[in-house]
Formats: C-alpha cells, sequence, structure tokens
C-alpha cells in the first residue's frame, strides 16, 4: 500500500510526539469561579418549579404556579398594598439593623480595646446570647408597646449579637506580633488602634456583618407575622386566614429578593475593603 | 551621615551600654548580669544556641520586653530599629505604607520612597506585601527600618527565613545599608558565618553570659580564602561548643546549629578540596552543591 512506501526516510523519533504528562498535582483551590455564580442555583430552583407547575405535577392551591404568583405580585403592587408593605418592612429592617450595628460595633469596640471595657460588656453580652432574642417578644411588648419601637428593638438585638462577638473576637485575637511592630514603630494608642487593630480586625467585621445582616430578616419574619398590623409578615399572615398560598408565595420571594441582595451588597462591600486579601474567594 | 554628626562628635560615649543585666523567666535567668558597651556606629553580632538568650537581650535593649523580671542597667539610643525573622509587614498597607509606619508627612514619604529605592524596591511602592517574595519583603523591612533613621538597629535573625542565594545579596545590601547610614547594628543570628562576613565584632553569648568578645578587623567584602576568618570561625564555633567531630558528624547527618560547611561563592570549602577529609559522602552531588538552597522558595 502506499502508505507502507512512503515510511519516512528519518527514523521517528523514539518516544511519540506526545505531550509528556506530569503526574498531575491535583489542583487544590476551586478555580476559576463561574460567571453569574450566585444566580445559578436560584434560576434552577425557578426552572423546576415552572416546569413542575406547567407540567401540573403541583397543587395550584398548595404552590400555584410562578405566573400566578407574579400576576398575584402585579396586582397587589397597582392597588397599593403591596407597596406600603415593603415600605413598612424595609424601614423596620433598616432601622433595626442600624441600631444593632452601631450598638455591636461600639461595645465590640470597647470590650476588645480596653480591659474595663471587656471587665464590663463581654460577659453581659455573652449572657444576652445566651437567651433566644424571640423569647424577649412578650417582655419587649409590656415594656415599649405593640408599635414599632419594640420590633426595632427585637431586631436591633438580633443583629447586634454577631456583630459583636465577631467583631471582639478578632480585635482581641490581633497578632502579638503586629502589637510589637507598633511599639518599635512608635505608634500611638490612637494610631495603634487606626492602622493596626481595626484594620486587622476587619475580616471578622465582615463576617459579624453578613451573620447580622441575615439576622435583620430573619427577625423580620418572626416579628411580622407574630405582632403586626402592617409590612410583609402581615400580608402574609392575612393570606393565610383566606388561603392565598399566592400571595403568601409573594412576600417570600420578597423577603429572598431583600436576603440575597443585602447579602450581596455587603459582599460586594467587603470585596472593595479587603482587596488585599488574596483567598480562595478571587 | 548627617544624622550622624551629634554621634561623630561624642564618639567616646557607646550606643548602647548594659551594666548587670539580668533577666528571668519563671525563675530561670536567661540573661546573667551582662555588661556590655556597643559604640556608636560598630556593627555587632551576636551568637549563641537557640536559647541562650541572644533574643531576650535584644528585645530587653529594644525595650520589648514588658512583663519579664530583670534588673540592671540599659542605655539605648532614642531612635532604635528593630528587624525580625519575619518580615512583619501588614497585609492591609501597600509596600510604601509599611515602610511609612509610625512616620509622618511629605518628606517621610520621600524618605520611604529612598529607602525603598536603597532595598531596590524602587516601583514596587503600590505592591500589597503578598505580592512580594521572601526576599523582598524583607527589604522591606529594612526600608522600614531605615525611614526611622535609626542610631541603632537591631535585626533578630533577620534573613533566617530566607534560602541561601537572597541571604548572601540581603547580607550585601546589609553591610551597604550600614556603610552608607552607620547606625549601631545589633545582629543576632545563630549563623557563625554570617556574623564572621558582616560583623565588625562577634559576641557569643553562652548560659545567658557573654562568653566570647571577638574583634574582626579584617577589610570588607569578606572573603573565605582569608585564613584569619577560617581561624575565627574555628574559635567561635568551638565557643559554641562545636567541635571539629561534631563538624564532621554534622555533614553527614544535616544542618543547626549554625551553618558550618556552608560555602560562598568563589570559595572552596577546605574540608572539601583537602584529600584526607574527602570522605564517600563528600563525593555525592548534594555534597558538591556550592551552596544549599534548602529553604523555602520565592513564591514568584
Amino acid at each position: 500500500m502506499t502508505t507502507t512506501a512512503t515510511t519516512p526516510l528519518v527514523s521517528p523519533p523514539a518516544a511519540p510526539a506526545a505531550p509528556v504528562r506530569r503526574p498531575g498535582r491535583r489542583a487544590l483551590a476551586p478555580g476559576k469561579r463561574l460567571p453569574a455564580a450566585r444566580l445559578i442555583g436560584p434560576g434552577l430552583v425557578l426552572a423546576v418549579w415552572a416546569a413542575a407547575s406547567a407540567a401540573g405535577q403541583l397543587d395550584p392551591a398548595a404552590i400555584p404556579a410562578p405566573w400566578t404568583v407574579l400576576r398575584t405580585a402585579g396586582q397587589l403592587w397597582s392597588d397599593g398594598t403591596l407597596s406600603t408593605d415593603v415600605l413598612t418592612s424595609l424601614e423596620r429592617a433598616a432601622y433595626g439593623f442600624a441600631l444593632g450595628l452601631t450598638a455591636g460595633v461600639v461595645l465590640a469596640l470597647a470590650a476588645g480595646l480596653s480591659r474595663v471595657g471587656e471587665a464590663l460588656i463581654d460577659g453581659t453580652v455573652q449572657l444576652n446570647r445566651a437567651i433566644p432574642t424571640l423569647g424577649l417578644i412578650p417582655l419587649f411588648i409590656l415594656w415599649l408597646g405593640i408599635g414599632e419601637t419594640f420590633k426595632i428593638a427585637i431586631i436591633a438585638i438580633v443583629v447586634y449579637i454577631p456583630i459583636y462577638l465577631n467583631l471582639h473576637a478578632a480585635l482581641s485575637g490581633i497578632d502579638h506580633r503586629y502589637v510589637e511592630l507598633a511599639e518599635v514603630q512608635g505608634l500611638s494608642r490612637i494610631r495603634f488602634i487606626r492602622q493596626i487593630v481595626v484594620p486587622g480586625a476587619l475580616p471578622g467585621f465582615f463576617v459579624g456583618l453578613r451573620l447580622g445582616v441575615t439576622g435583620s430578616w430573619l427577625s423580620l419574619v418572626v416579628l411580622e407575622q407574630i405582632n403586626a398590623t402592617s409590612g410583609l409578615g402581615y400580608l402574609m399572615f392575612q393570606a393565610q386566614n383566606y388561603g392565598r398560598t399566592d400571595i403568601i408565595l409573594v412576600g417570600l420571594l420578597i423577603y429572598g429578593v431583600f436576603g440575597l441582595v443585602s447579602d450581596s451588597a455587603v459582599r460586594l462591600v467587603e470585596r472593595r475593603v479587603l482587596s488585599w486579601r488574596r483567598t480562595l474567594s478571587n | 551621615m548627617a544624622t550622624h554628626t551629634e554621634q561623630l562628635t561624642t564618639v567616646q560615649t557607646p550606643a548602647v551600654r548594659l551594666a548587670g543585666l539580668t533577666r528571668s523567666f519563671d525563675g530561670r535567668t536567661v540573661l546573667d548580669g551582662i555588661d556590655l558597651d556597643i559604640p556608636a556606629g560598630q556593627f555587632t553580632a551576636l551568637l549563641g544556641h537557640s536559647g541562650s538568650g541572644k533574643s531576650t537581650l535584644l528585645r530587653a535593649i529594644a525595650g520589648l520586653d514588658h512583663q519579664v523580671t530583670g534588673s540592671g542597667e540599659l542605655a539605648a539610643p532614642e531612635r532604635v530599629s528593630v528587624v525580625f525573622q519575619d518580615s512583619r509587614l501588614l497585609p492591609w498597607r501597600r509596600v510604601l505604607d509599611n515602610v511609612l509606619l509610625g512616620a509622618d508627612g511629605k518628606e517621610a514619604a520621600e524618605r520611604g520612597r529612598e529607602a525603598l529605592a536603597e532595598v531596590g524596591l524602587a516601583g514596587r511602592e503600590r505592591a500589597w506585601p503578598n505580592e512580594l517574595s521572601g526576599g523582598e519583603a524583607q527589604r522591606a523591612a529594612l526600608a522600614r527600618s531605615l525611614v526611622r533613621r535609626p542610631e541603632l538597629l537591631l535585626a533578630d535573625e533577620p534573613f533566617g527565613a530566607l534560602d541561601a542565594l537572597t541571604r548572601i545579596r540581603m547580607h550585601v545590601l546589609l553591610r551597604e545599608l550600614w556603610q552608607r547610614h552607620r547606625p549601631s547594628v545589633l545582629l543576632v543570628t545563630h549563623d557563625v558565618d554570617e556574623a564572621i562576613v558582616l560583623a565588625d565584632r562577634v559576641l557569643v553569648l553562652d548560659r545567658g553570659r557573654i562568653g566570647v568578645d571577638l574583634t574582626i578587623d579584617r577589610p570588607h567584602p569578606r572573603s573565605y580564602r582569608d585564613p584569619l576568618l577560617g581561624e575565627y570561625r574555628e574559635r567561635l564555633l568551638a565557643a559554641l561548643g562545636v567541635t571539629a567531630h561534631d563538624e564532621r558528624r554534622q555533614e553527614r547527618t544535616g544542618p543547626v546549629p549554625s551553618h558550618p560547611e556552608r560555602t560562598y561563592p568563589g570559595h572552596v570549602n577546605p574540608k572539601h578540596a583537602s584529600p584526607e577529609h574527602v570522605s564517600p559522602e563528600h563525593a555525592s552531588p548534594e555534597r558538591t552543591r556550592p551552596l544549599r538552597a534548602h529553604h523555602q522558595e520565592d513564591p514568584q
């Protein structure tokens, strides 16, 4: 055959030209991030939900189809109830969160930067942490009435605890070698705090912040479903009385979107502020 | 340097004066009545085993031993810089900001840039510390110590974590910086070769006391071909309790406490050259390598 006739004059290289593979080193970092990675999971859930509804696999009275939920949301929005309820809920969450954030940061700084502060504050906060905050609701209603104040107070407590705990741990866990360095470089106490302690504690603070944000939504749901006359939770509670699962789903979706958006916002700020970190996440 | 003129006018005043300095931890005496004068501008190395108290002595002079019981007199200059074994750069500050830690103002920023250029890091001002290699990070740490215009530079095994090649470059750099700025230097090390090659005076700390105080009056840059240095080396090793027998045994088993067999470029280790010492181990390729770069690899 011709192929045998054209055998090369030059003898082929001893080893075939296949690329030499080193015994593979396992890459332990998870690799490059997928585009819009955070949206893939929720998108998949939505797709399954829509498919199951379209196929008639779901009882519309128990789990209405996504488009039914959307239509209901549109109706509620156009008659004005939804926007009022959403705004009320957002306001509560924002006030409570702001209060909790401030309290958590101030207390953690006081406890983390002075021994007197630590003696006064840390044990008290640990005690507070041991009491389930939602268990305080009856007491707070008696103290503050059933209005907005008690709701904001409960949210603030739920928020401040993780922020305090993480920030305090980060502040008191500052590497001793950096303390030595600050002494050697002759930093004043204020500078030491500003240039070493605070930036060094920021990663811990952001962990607390994210837990706090999640906590604010969590407590909001509970508060609005038990003791409210307005807000998203109230809307859902009413819907339960009338068997309107579609409205309940509208409420849940909005809570979900709020949670996702606020968490992403914190992540974004975190990535900006902690750009010096090169970790698995980037 | 202009900063140094005051020191030169009062040349008799030592930069560091220790009298009967004692330090102990949990009842164990680490420094046992040390008397020591370091003249202004002298480059001194302090050798000792690990646990001999050399870091304790350095920390005492640096004023870093707050909760340590002790007594004695200690006089040190006002502007003291410390270079640690780890570069101790703050990961959240860019290189220039790290160098400027504790320094203020426009003029300081200019000095910081100059110092970075001096250590060969010009252009890396905006880099983050975790983008630097080990050697570069330690250069940045040196720059940080220079910005303060120290009268006394304390260095606690500053090259201990670097690979052998980088370490040699850092030796040259440190000596250059010293020549230009003339601070008094106290270099704590466990490496006899490093001490001999760099310092004009070598102290050996042994059981909390200064056992040997050796002046090395040889020109720089130093070569190991200098037979006198070999002699000093033997004496220092002997003071550290390393006998010729240990040295030969150590070559078979591995390094520490001081790298007695490490050689410098251009230097032929006499033990390897002289035929009566060439044992089978010496014939192995591992043994004929002039340098043992067995520490960390640079990340870049």
